[in-house]
C-alpha cells in the first residue's frame, strides 16, 4: 500500500522535474521582461521531434541527441528572440498574448505538416527501460535517469545562477531591469542569452518528455497551460519557485489522476486559482 | 503595469467625447446585416453563426477593449450559457426568449462571482485566473456527463417555436433574423452605456487606473460591473448558438473558443464595438473558406494573421481604416494640430 503509493509518488517527481525543465526558461524570460509567452511549449515539442529525426534518420543514439537537441534549440531561440520576440517583448499584454497564441496556432499547423497529426513514440536504449528495484520499490529505469539528468540540470543552473558573472546580471536585471540597465548591464543581451538557454532547456526537457509526456502536433496547446501554472504558481523569474512549483503540480497531479480519477483535472486548476488569490505575485515572486 | 496606452495610442477609441448619437456607420452596418438575408440565402445559417460570434466578441470588448481586463477565459461564460438554454430546452422549456434571458442571467451571476477574484490581479494573474475558472467549468462539464452529455455534449435540443409561431428550421431563417434581432437589441444596450458616464469612467480607469480612486471613482465596483456584464452578454451568445443550432458541445466552453474571440476582436480591433462585427465576419469568412480548402491547416494561416497584426497592424481592420481617414483628413486640412 505505502510502497504502491510511492511508487506513484515518485512518477509525479519525475512527471514535475520534466515540467521543471521545460517552464524555467518561461519563469526567467517573464520575470526577466513581463513578457507573457505563451508559446514556449512549441520549443519543447520542436525539441521532441527533432531528438526523433535524429535518431531515426541520421541514427545518433537517444543520449546523444539531448545535448544536441538543447544547442540547436538554444540558437533558435536566440535568433527568434532577436528577430520576433524582441519587437512585442514591450508592448501590452494583450498583443503578447495574441502574438504567441499566433505562434502557437502557426507552430501546431506546421508540426501536423511535417510529422502527421499521430502521436510518436521512441525505441529507448535498453539500459533505460524496465523496472529496478530500489528499497523494495519498483521504480522505471527511465524516470530514475530523467529524475539524475534533472538534478544535473538544476545543479549546473544553480551554480551559473549564482557563481557566475552572467548569474549575477540575469539576477540584477530580475530585481530590477532600469536599476540594472543604469549600472551599465546590458539587459537586452541578458535577456537574449537567457531566451536562449530557456528555449534550449525547453527543447531538450520535450526529448526528454518524448516517452513520458507524449508527442504530438496538440503539444504545446495542451501542456503551456502546466508551464503557466508553474510559471505563474512559483512566481515568475524564480528559479526555486519553479522548482517546487513544478514538483507539486507534477506530485498532485499523478497522485490525483491515479486515486482520485473523477477530480481530474479539478485538483490543479483549482488549486492555481486559491494559490494566486493568496499569493498573487506567486509563491517565491521575486518582484512586487 | 508599464506602457499604458495613452490617448495617442492608435489602438485606443478617437480621441472625440462620445454622445451616443447614432451615425451613418451605425446605420449601415446594420442594413447590410438585414440586407444579407436577401441577398445570400443560402448563407443564412452561417449568417447566423458570424452574428452570434460578433455578439460574443462585442461582449468581450466590453471587458478587454473598455475596461482593459485581459480575459484567456471568456468562452466560460459563453459555454454557461449555452448549457443554461440547452438544458432548459431538454428540461422540458424550450421557450427561446426567455431561455436566452436565462441564460445570460446565469453567466452573469458567474460573471459577478468570478470577477472579484479577476480584478485584483496584474496582468498575468488576470489571464491565469480567468484561464483557471474556465478550464475548471470544461473539467466540470466533462465530468457531470450524466447532466451535460459530457464529450458527445447535448444533440437535438427540443426548441419550441420563436414567439409561438415560428419554427427553427434547416435553412436558418428564423436563426438568422432572430440572432440579428437579439443582436441588435444588445447593442442599442451596450452602445448606451459605453457612451455613458459609466462607459467613460471604464476607459479612464483602463488608461490610469492608479489616477481613477482620486477622482472619487469606485474602480473595483465599476470593473466589476463591466465583467458582470460582459460574463451575461457572453451568456446570452451562446444561449442563441445553443438554441440556434439545437446542439451544445463542450467545445463551446473550451480554451480554443476563448483564443478565437481574442482573435476575433484583435482583427477588427478593440475598444470600438464595430470591431467585434468586422472580426467576426472576416474571422468567420476566412475559417469558411480556408477550412473547407484544407482543414487542417487553416489554424497556420490565422496564426499567421494574428502575429502579423501585431507586428504591423496593431488596433486591427478599424485603426488601420482610422489611419488612412486621418491621413487624408490631414492631407486636405493641414492646420488641425489640436489633438489633446
Amino acid at each position: 500500500m505505502i510502497a504502491a503509493f510511492l511508487s506513484v509518488l515518485f512518477d509525479g517527481v519525475a512527471y514535475g522535474s520534466l515540467l521543471f525543465v521545460i517552464s524555467v526558461g518561461m519563469s526567467v524570460t517573464m520575470g526577466l521582461m513581463n513578457f507573457i509567452n505563451l508559446a514556449h511549449g512549441a520549443f519543447a515539442m520542436f525539441g521532441g521531434y527533432l531528438a526523433i529525426a535524429l535518431m531515426t534518420r541520421v541514427g545518433v543514439p537517444f543520449i546523444a541527441t539531448l545535448p544536441m537537441v538543447l544547442v540547436a534549440f538554444a540558437v533558435v531561440g536566440a535568433v527568434a528572440e532577436r528577430l520576433l520576440y524582441r519587437r512585442v517583448s514591450r508592448t501590452r499584454p494583450l498583443d503578447q498574448v495574441l502574438f504567441t497564441i499566433g505562434l502557437t496556432f502557426m507552430t501546431t499547423a506546421l508540426a501536423t505538416f511535417l510529422w502527421g497529426p499521430s502521436q510518436r513514440n521512441i525505441a529507448l536504449p535498453a539500459p533505460l527501460t524496465g523496472q529496478l528495484h530500489v528499497l523494495g520499490l519498483d521504480l522505471g529505469a527511465y524516470r530514475l535517469f530523467l529524475i539524475a539528468v534533472v538534478i544535473a540540470i538544476s545543479l549546473a543552473l544553480h551554480w551559473f545562477v549564482n557563481r557566475t558573472r552572467f548569474g549575477a546580471q540575469l539576477r540584477a536585471a530580475v530585481d530590477n531591469p532600469s536599476a540594472a540597465a543604469g549600472l551599465g548591464i546590458a539587459v537586452d543581451r541578458v535577456f537574449t542569452l537567457s531566451f536562449a538557454l530557456g528555449s534550449g532547456l525547453a527543447a531538450l526537457g520535450g526529448a526528454l518528455g518524448i516517452d513520458v509526456l507524449g508527442l504530438d502536433p496538440t503539444f504545446s496547446l495542451k501542456y503551456t497551460v502546466y508551464f503557466l501554472v508553474v510559471v505563474v504558481v512559483g512566481g515568475e523569474g524564480s528559479i526555486l519557485g519553479s522548482a517546487v512549483a513544478a514538483l507539486a503540480l507534477g506530485m498532485l497531479d499523478v497522485v490525483g489522476k491515479y486515486y482520485i480519477p473523477d477530480v481530474g483535472g479539478f485538483l490543479i486548476y483549482g488549486m492555481m486559482v486559491i494559490l494566486l488569490l493568496v499569493f498573487p505575485g506567486g509563491l517565491f515572486g521575486a518582484r512586487r | 503595469m508599464t506602457a499604458t496606452p495613452g490617448p495617442s495610442d492608435p489602438s485606443g477609441p478617437a480621441p472625440r467625447l462620445p454622445d451616443g448619437r447614432w451615425r451613418a456607420v451605425d446605420v449601415l452596418l446594420w442594413l447590410i446585416a438585414a440586407l444579407a438575408y436577401f441577398v445570400f440565402p443560402e448563407h443564412r445559417v452561417l449568417g447566423s453563426q458570424v452574428i452570434i460570434t460578433a455578439l460574443f466578441a462585442l461582449s468581450l470588448d466590453l471587458v478587454l477593449g473598455y475596461a482593459g481586463i485581459v480575459s484567456l477565459g471568456h468562452a466560460a461564460f459563453f459555454g454557461l450559457g449555452a448549457y443554461t438554454a440547452g438544458l432548459l430546452a431538454t428540461h422540458g422549456w424550450g421557450e427561446p426568449l426567455s431561455g436566452i434571458v436565462c441564460a445570460g442571467a446565469v453567466a452573469a451571476v458567474l460573471g459577478y462571482a468570478i470577477s472579484f477574484l479577476v480584478i485584483r490581479g496584474r496582468p498575468l494573474a488576470q489571464l491565469m485566473i480567468t484561464l483557471g475558472v474556465g478550464l475548471l467549468l470544461v473539467e466540470a462539464a466533462n465530468k457531470a456527463a450524466a447532466i451535460t452529455g459530457g464529450v458527445d455534449g447535448l444533440s437535438d435540443v427540443p426548441m419550441w417555436r420563436l414567439l409561438g409561431a415560428f419554427r427553427f428550421d434547416m435553412a436558418g431563417n428564423t436563426a438568422y433574423l432572430y440572432s440579428l434581432a437579439v443582436a441588435f437589441l444588445s447593442f442599442v444596450v451596450i452602445k448606451r452605456i459605453v457612451d455613458s458616464p459609466f462607459g467613460l469612467s471604464l476607459r479612464a480607469i483602463r488608461e490610469g487606473a492608479r489616477r481613477m480612486p482620486a477622482l472619487g471613482a469606485p474602480v473595483g465596483r465599476r470593473l466589476s460591473a463591466v465583467f458582470t456584464l460582459g460574463a451575461g452578454l457572453a451568456g446570452v451568445a451562446g444561449g442563441l448558438l445553443a438554441q440556434t443550432t439545437q446542439f451544445v458541445g463542450l467545445d463551446s466552453l473550451d480554451f480554443p473558443r476563448s483564443a478565437a474571440v481574442l482573435m476575433v476582436l484583435a482583427l477588427g480591433g478593440t475598444g470600438r464595438l464595430y470591431g467585434a462585427f468586422f472580426g467576426a465576419g472576416l474571422f468567420m469568412l476566412m475559417q469558411d473558406f480556408l477550412a473547407r480548402r484544407n482543414p487542417v491547416y487553416w489554424q497556420f494561416w490565422i496564426g499567421l494573421l494574428l502575429v502579423v497584426i501585431v507586428l504591423f497592424g496593431r488596433g486591427g481592420v478599424l485603426a488601420g481604416a482610422d489611419a488612412v481617414r486621418d491621413r487624408l483628413a490631414r492631407r486636405r486640412v493641414p492646420k488641425r494640430g489640436n489633438k489633446p
